[in-house]
């Protein structure tokens, strides 16, 4: 019998700003954090909505003697290491970096750290200042010029602030977690895929604490003309006179593709029985895993493979029937193509209509968080878990497939469990069942 | 401990090094101490201050693979990867993927769900030209701001959707769940020079608890390419000895100044022993511990004791059952091989020593350690998993390969590390019985495997 895990801390960076407290707040009350880009000129681009989290920095949320540490932080690991220290702060826990110099809650060998990431993007700006000086007569960039001198224009250390392990490294030093630490790489499953990596890690005793999730940045040149090109970008043309909350339209085969955005969500995964002998109040318990991979297809019977089966190795992990779950959050990114293919998948486990189980969808208010999203939906799963009610959903057209995915306001509802999982770019799928704890 | 139902063995290796394409012909070279560092052939690099690397040499997919057609964009990282697993597919007697036919021919009640894959590979390549053409074209140093629309234009017009999506890292893994019909558990992990190994053992731990019955492990990267390059170049990590590139990686060496940039991958078929042994596979090796750490330190410099290390080592020695300060009734220490990180920086290789001494103690000065990036470069995160195999052959050979380039002593490095020459251990009782490799991570992620031979 393997030990039990709980999620006692739920942190966020998003749409909505910092912490998951203003997340939640946001999603309750039925607003879009949709808006223009401000962060780069997206005038090139297809579409200059997003989803930002504005105003906020890691400089704000870091000891003061890190602060120097964050310009060697590429946005997505700024998201990341906000997201810890909420995380940190809602779990009450103590470590190095958060707690006014208190005695740490664990030991640092017993906490681990596994956080998804992106395939980070540079600066576009700051590398065209560099390269802008190594170009030949005819202004055309020189290979001789950029080794010879042009190259001492970046920064000693700006590979680091691009490499995806550094989300976690960053977070393990501020709040010295030296146990078991990952970095999965596996597109918006990241985050998924990272809890249960850490909930395995927890399950096999080697850490009694892990922080767990995903971060990512898409709202970057770069970013944006990778979404743009994987198909998954509503254009300007379709936003036009669209309210922000009627954008995204998750099922609906006429929906015109998601919003990039940016986010963090970090948990902290504890322990059942060391949590509670700390008397911590955990948010929920995670009951169940499953991960799996999709063929490319054409057919989104088989595309829905992978999803299918990390859906199904979760129930039954925690022992459940699909009729015994009472919410599913799943990817719900408004884009056809992948839409069809999630409604393939939990329609093969939960029957037509996924049996009309509420859905729970956040990509209209959050916009397309890549590596944050499976982390993201955890977040709220918890919050949606320890506080027994349904954020609301926004929904710009009709939902097809027979999903109960339209518009709705946030209400109260018995929530024992919660199904949450999200396929990805690159087929790896995962799933997650929430029960209260 | 690890139980009967939980063990896991490795029945097949194959790899793309820069040394060659499989497994027995490199490993003569590395017992040979041959060199694969070379001038960079992929861009023009003449005048970087590290103007060389160890490139993989004539590859092509062809001939791996019989059927390339799902595999066209695939960048050089995700080839490397679908031609090593074709390798270690055909040894492990599952299938042989370079002829026509179902990549499970040898094994057709394998079920695609039952199988997994775990791999640290890297990113692909940037598309740097055009990548370039674009930040120029949008700069204006007047301002110095960017200009979207002139950016957003050119980009459009120069880079291309398949390259774009393809830079993915989780995309070796795709193209190898794609070319081998995965359906399983699939991850890819990017803890930088630390991710095979990682992938490596968190595969394991997916089979001991029955999620899977066979994996796919390992690793895949190049970072030669023009940014690569200039990023290491910049963390002044990369030797700049550009007269004498055979001579540039000098791994423990006390004028050691860098490594060299390899690239490649390195792929295992992990298997539950149950499984394997059903099935009538061979066991080569068997996974006996795994251990994963943080410094949590700083990010540009290693904890100074290897405390880090010393963790990953420890936690690995014990989930295999082994006291490193013990040794047997012929007073050998029972790990009989540790291939080294031993990247040929001066904090890696002096810190490395320290806590292999830490964990070790008296038995450390005993236990032979070398470094193959002396020969064939620092695979960054295929490197774990290309010197896992070379542990492995070790194992099957009792040869340990040399670290080459090791002439003067450094009063901070005074452990075996097999200098210059290959070591005959068949003479030794026991041979070589148990290895461990270690690989450690920018940032401070630490990981740690030990593999023993199978004695049923």
């Amino acid at each position: 019998m393997s030990r039990r895990v709980v999620i006692t801390g739920a942190g966020a960076v998003s749409g909505f700003g910092y912490g998951a407290g203003a997340l939640w707040e946001g999603l309750c009350a039925g607003s879009s954090a949709i808006a223009p880009i401000e962060a780069f000129d997206a005038a090139g681009m297809r579409c200059g909505l997003g989803v930002e989290a504005r105003g906020f920095s890691a400089k704000d949320h870091v000891p003061k003697s890190y602060r120097k540490a964050v310009k060697v932080m590429a946005r997505d690991i700024e998201l990341a290491v906000g997201a810890a220290k909420d995380a940190v702060e809602r779990a009450g826990i103590v470590t190095k970096g958060a707690g006014d110099g208190a005695e740490p809650t664990y030991r640092p060998d017993q906490v681990g750290c596994q956080i998804g990431a992106g395939l980070i993007a540079a600066d576009v700006s700051e590398l065209a200042m560099a390269l802008s000086t190594s170009t030949d007569d005819s202004g055309r960039f020189s290979y001789q010029a950029w080794g010879e001198s042009g190259i001492n224009n970046l920064t000693p250390l700006w590979l680091l602030k691009y490499l995806p392990n550094m989300l976690a490294c960053h977070v393990t030093i501020i709040h010295e977690a030296c146990g078991p630490s990952n970095t999965i790489t596996c597109g918006e499953a990241s985050g998924l895929l990272s809890i249960g990596e850490s909930l395995r890690v927890i399950q096999r005793s080697d850490a009694e604490l892990c922080f767990s999730g995903g971060a990512e940045s898409k709202v970057n040149p770069m970013g944006v003309l990778r979404l743009e090109y994987a198909g998954r970008l509503a254009g300007a043309e379709d936003c036009e006179g669209v309210a922000p909350e009627s954008i995204v339209r998750p099922y609906d085969p006429g929906s015109p593709g998601g919003v990039v955005g940016e986010g963090a969500g970090i948990l902290l995964l504890e322990a059942r029985d060391s949590a509670e002998a700390r008397g911590a109040d955990a948010l929920a318990e995670i009951v169940g895993f499953g991960a799996g991979q999709s063929p490319r297809s054409t057919e989104p019977e088989q595309r829905a493979e992978g999803l299918t089966i990390a859906v199904e190795n979760a129930l039954s992990e925690a022992g459940l029937e699909p009729g015994e779950i009472d919410a599913i959050m799943p990817a719900a990114t408004g884009v056809p193509r992948l839409d069809e293919t999630e409604a393939h998948a939990l329609q093969s486990v939960f029957g037509p209509g996924a049996s009309g189980t509420p859905l729970i969808t956040l990509p209209g208010a959050i916009g397309d968080t890549m590596a944050g999203a499976g982390a993201l939906q955890a977040c709220v799963g918890a919050m949606c878990v320890k506080e027994q009610r349904l954020p609301a959903r926004l929904h710009g057209g009709s939902p097809a497939h027979g999903m109960d995915a339209g518009a709705s306001e946030s209400r109260e509802a018995k929530l024992e469990r919660v199904l949450v999982c999200t396929g990805s770019l690159g087929g790896q799928n995962a799933a997650l069942v929430l029960a209260r704890a | 401990m690890i139980d009967d139902r939980s063990r896991v063995v490795i029945t097949g290796m194959g790899w793309v090094t820069p040394l060659g394409h499989d497994v027995t012909s490199v490993w003569s070279k590395l017992l040979a101490g041959q060199s694969a560092m070379g001038p960079i052939t992929r861009f023009d690099a003449k005048s970087f201050t590290t103007n060389f690397a160890a490139e993989v040499r004539d590859f092509s997919l062809d001939g791996f693979l019989a059927d390339t057609s799902a595999h066209e964009g695939a960048h050089r990282n995700s080839q490397y990867a679908l031609a090593a697993a074709a390798q270690a597919w055909r040894q492990a007697g599952l299938g042989d993927v370079s002829k026509p036919g179902h990549p499970h021919s040898g094994h057709p009640s394998l079920e695609p769900r039952r199988l997994g894959i775990y791999l640290g590979a890297g990113e692909g390549i940037l598309d740097f030209d055009n990548y370039v053409s674009a930040n120029l074209a949008g700069w204006d140093p007047e301002s110095r701001t960017m200009r979207g629309s002139e950016w957003g234009r050119v980009a459009h017009e120069t880079m291309t959707p398949v390259c774009e999506l393809e830079q993915e890292p989780n995309m070796p893994l795709a193209h190898i769940a794609e070319a081998f019909c995965a359906r399983g558990p699939a991850y890819n992990t990017l803890t930088a020079c630390a991710a095979s190994t990682q992938a490596t053992g968190e595969a394991t731990e997916i089979l001991r608890r029955g999620d899977a019955d066979v994996m796919i492990a390992g690793g895949a990267h190049t970072m030669i390419h023009p940014l690569g390059i200039t990023g290491f170049i910049r963390l002044t990590a990369l030797s700049a000895a550009s007269d004498d590139p055979v001579r540039a990686s000098r791994p423990f060496d006390a004028t050691r100044n860098g490594f060299v940039m390899g690239e490649g991958a390195g792929i295992m078929i992990l298997e539950r022993l149950e499984h394997a042994l059903a099935r009538g596979a061979t066991p080569l090796v068997e996974v006996v511990g795994y251990g994963s750490s943080a410094d949590a330190y700083r990010i540009t410099d290693i904890q100074p004791e290897g405390m880090g290390a010393v963790a990953s080592m420890n936690e690995a020695l014990t989930e295999a059952g082994i006291d490193p300060l013990a040794t047997d009734e012929h007073g050998r220490p029972l790990i009989h091989y540790i291939s080294a990180h031993g990247t040929g920086t001066k904090e890696n290789d002096s810190i490395e020593t320290r806590a292999v001494k830490r964990v070790f103690g008296e038995n450390a000065p005993k236990i032979p350690m070398s470094s193959i990036k002396s020969m064939m470069g620092h695979l960054i995160a295929a490197a774990g998993a290309v010197e896992l195999i070379v542990c492995a052959q070790s194992i099957a050979s009792s040869f340990v390969p040399p670290t080459m380039n090791l002439n003067t002593p450094d009063p901070a490095c005074d452990l075996d590390y097999v200098p210059n020459e290959a070591r005959d251990l068949r003479g030794a009782p026991g041979g070589v019985r148990c290895a461990m490799s270690n690989s450690f991570g920018f940032g401070g992620q630490n990981d740690t495997i030990i593999i023993k031979s199978y004695e049923g």
